[in-house]
């Protein structure tokens, strides 16, 4: 029996040594249940995709070796502790290189204290608040941040629809949207004068009635309700606002993209506006060919999720070939990664183009989009830095 | 300012509708039982997923109106509801009870079957979540200021009229009796030919398909399903029903709206971190002076 176990573990260790000595791992920290389970599910589409072209074609090569690729799933569950757990497991367990994820700030802003800990480059595509990457030399991302996207929204509201006073309603528990609604206040005051963000309601993760927070907002005075809030909670909130008498504009920012925002909203949801990322309908080039290229295999149309996860693992294979060869001692690999991300410029992404400040975050440029009548996301303006 | 108020006493009655509802399930139970059905809330969630199955299936595949879907949705939702709930009791409650287990297993046990409901949702449904169909069109009554949909007064009806319905059969049917004197003298019970079994099946199919009717009209206001759904809004609605007075119909049905009009009022009037922080400690305070909730009675322990 001993020797049977001997046989197993010895037989275990070899091949992991093997493996290691030509495969490239990278670790995805993702939300595959939980509260936002189709972000979870559109990441990992677009990694199965990169996966499967880049080892289809044998690989990359990196310093002149040829090494294939191997990406390990991690659930987080939509939730910080999670997110935190399957860092550590990623990195002292399944010994990644790198990582990708989480997507949303709540997972984000922790899972990036700990890879910065345990020194492994991270990359979240699709977190914008300030606090992922600050003051963590290995933390990256592939999207805008909030401090961006805030005046962005704010300049639009007042252009577009005239309006001086804006009610926010927000999540005051998850970092994303109190992040976003603290940025979106404070300039719409900086534009309109203090006082001017007329209402400024919260609830709490998981709440499903509004109803008083919209009674506020409603009899505010309120020209445009502002909703930073993920496509799981946007429906809610736009049909009890209905059903409460508002009829003005409501818009959003890019976590109204991630997931299945419409088939939750339906028709309720069209007509209104949010910032985001990139906008699929129309789009040309490099971005159109992913488009269709996801679409031919999963049957829908890639959301911006699916399009920055893409953009983010490319830029960490980027970087890896930046590197100009692996050394196979992974403290010392993940840290020659890490350098090679902090000078990455001009990285033509699906997304945009990006260049990287010091802090980690790709300057690029935002949309807004416009939900037509045919629930598509169209493209409706530009804004860049 | 009073339009607000009136606003939101309305939706309160409609967010306490939902509390009392579910207060009604458990208070029915426990009242029989003196057991705690912990799974409950779930039995609400799987209710909201039957109603949604079921209006999706006669709106897809057979193309009904939406007034005719809500007509069948009702009686099946319940029904369906009822067999979750009758069958959880016949699995997992009615084995622990015949071998003279400890009311606190039952209590674990009912905690468990909550989770067995929702994972098993997880694993055969999947994490995604679902739109409930729109089967009226929600048409909004603007008065002076004050606006009423047709959906928010068909949910605190049901609700008022469910109580009606349920007070009568506790309170006026041979049934109901043999309910209330179950919970009096279990030994006694059989003595007087009445069938112990029958009367626990009977409670399940009472509470579980109002728990049923409660998800029904859940997903038509709050149309976003998922699986975890239940598990707060029932925790909530026990307390309710421990705060209104445990085992009473009526206090179920009070303490049900008195912890919606609370929530409602704390966010209306505070930042809504304070919501659970204000209702419950006001909540607390109620026990602190009437331990045995609004409208119970103390209950003396027989040697």
């Amino acid at each position: 029996m001993k020797k049977i176990l001997f046989a197993l573990l010895a037989s275990v260790l070899l091949f992991s040594g093997v493996a290691h000595a030509e495969t490239i791992k990278i670790g995805f920290n993702i939300p595959l249940t939980g509260d936002i389970p189709d972000v979870g599910e559109s990441s990992k589409q677009a990694a199965e995709m990169l996966l499967k072209k880049v080892n289809d074609a044998g690989g990359i090569e990196v310093g002149g070796a040829t090494y294939t690729l191997q990406f390990v799933y991690e659930d987080n569950e939509s939730k910080a502790e999670s997110a935190l757990s399957a860092t550590r497991k990623l990195i002292t367990q399944d010994k990644v290189l790198g990582i990708i994820g989480p997507q949303s700030s709540k997972q984000a802003v922790p899972a990036g204290e700990a890879a910065d800990d345990l020194e492994t480059p991270m990359i979240s595509p699709w977190s914008t608040n300030p606090d992922t990457t600050l003051d963590r030399p290995f933390v990256f991302r592939g999207c805008f941040l909030d401090p961006f996207q805030g005046p962005v929204v704010v300049n639009f509201a007042s252009e577009e629809f005239g309006a001086t006073k804006a009610a926010v309603l927000y999540d005051i528990a998850s970092d994303y949207p109190k992040g976003l609604a603290e940025v979106f206040k404070a300039a719409w005051e900086d534009k309109h004068g203090a006082g001017s963000v007329v209402a400024f309601e919260t609830f709490t993760t998981k709440d499903v009635d509004f109803s008083a927070q919209l009674t506020n907002i409603t009899k505010s005075g309120a020209e445009v309700l502002f909703v930073p809030q993920y496509y799981n909670e946007v429906p809610l909130i736009v049909k009890q606002a209905k059903s409460l008498g508002w009829d003005k504009p409501i818009i959003g920012a890019d976590a109204w993209a991630g997931g299945d925002l419409m088939s939750l909203c339906g028709d309720d949801c069209k007509g209104y506006f949010f910032s985001t990322h990139y906008a699929a309908a129309g789009a040309e080039g490099a971005t159109k060919e992913f488009i269709d290229e996801y679409t031919a295999i999963y049957g829908k149309t890639p959301d911006d999720v699916a399009a920055l996860t893409w953009d983010s693992t490319n830029l960490m294979l980027e970087a890896i070939k930046m590197t100009g060869g692996l050394t196979g001692d992974i403290d010392e690999d993940r840290i020659k990664i890490k350098d090679a991300l902090g000078t990455v410029t001009d990285f033509e992404g699906i997304t945009g183009t990006m260049t990287f400040t010091p802090e980690g975050d790709p300057i690029k440029c935002a949309v807004v989009v416009k939900i037509d009548d045919a629930g598509e996301f169209s493209f409706y303006k530009q804004v860049c830095p | 300012m009073l339009e607000s108020i009136i606003q939101n006493i309305l939706n309160a009655l409609q967010w306490g509708s939902f509390y009392s509802l579910i207060a009604l399930g458990y208070c029915l139970v426990y009242g029989v039982l003196l057991l705690i059905n912990f799974a409950h809330g779930d039995i609400f969630m799987v209710g909201a997923y039957i109603a949604f199955f079921v209006a999706t299936f006669f709106l897809a595949a057979v193309g009904l109106p939406g007034w005719a879907v809500i007509a069948l949705c009702v009686p099946l939702t319940m029904a369906l509801t009822a067999l979750v709930g009758v069958t959880l009791e016949r699995v997992a409650y009615r084995p622990l009870r015949r071998k003279g287990a400890h009311r606190l297993y039952v209590v674990i046990t009912a905690l468990m079957c909550g989770l067995i409901l929702e994972n098993g949702n997880l694993a055969l449904l999947g994490a995604s979540r679902r739109l409930f169909p729109t089967l009226v069109e929600t048409q909004v009554f603007n008065i002076g200021g004050i606006a009423v949909t047709n959906l928010k007064i068909a949910v605190i009806l049901v609700a008022i009229l469910s109580f009606v319905f349920l007070e009568t059969v506790v309170s006026k049917t041979k049934m109901g009796m043999a309910m209330r004197a179950i919970s009096y003298d279990k030994f006694a019970i059989p003595l007087m030919g009445i069938a112990p079994d029958k009367v626990v099946v009977f409670t399940f199919i009472l509470g579980s398909s109002f728990a049923g009717l409660a998800g029904l009209m859940f997903a038509m206001s709050y149309p976003v399903l998922d699986p975890y759904m239940g598990a707060l809004i029932g925790w909530k609605a026990f307390i309710a029903a421990v705060v209104g007075g445990i085992g009473s119909v009526r206090g179920a049905f009070a303490g049900g709206f008195l912890l919606g009009f609370v929530e409602i009022m704390v966010v209306a009037f505070f930042p809504s971190t304070y919501r659970d922080l204000i209702a419950f400690t006001i909540l607390l305070v109620i026990l602190t002076y009437k331990p045995t909730g609004l409208f119970g009675v103390a209950r003396f322990q027989k040697i």
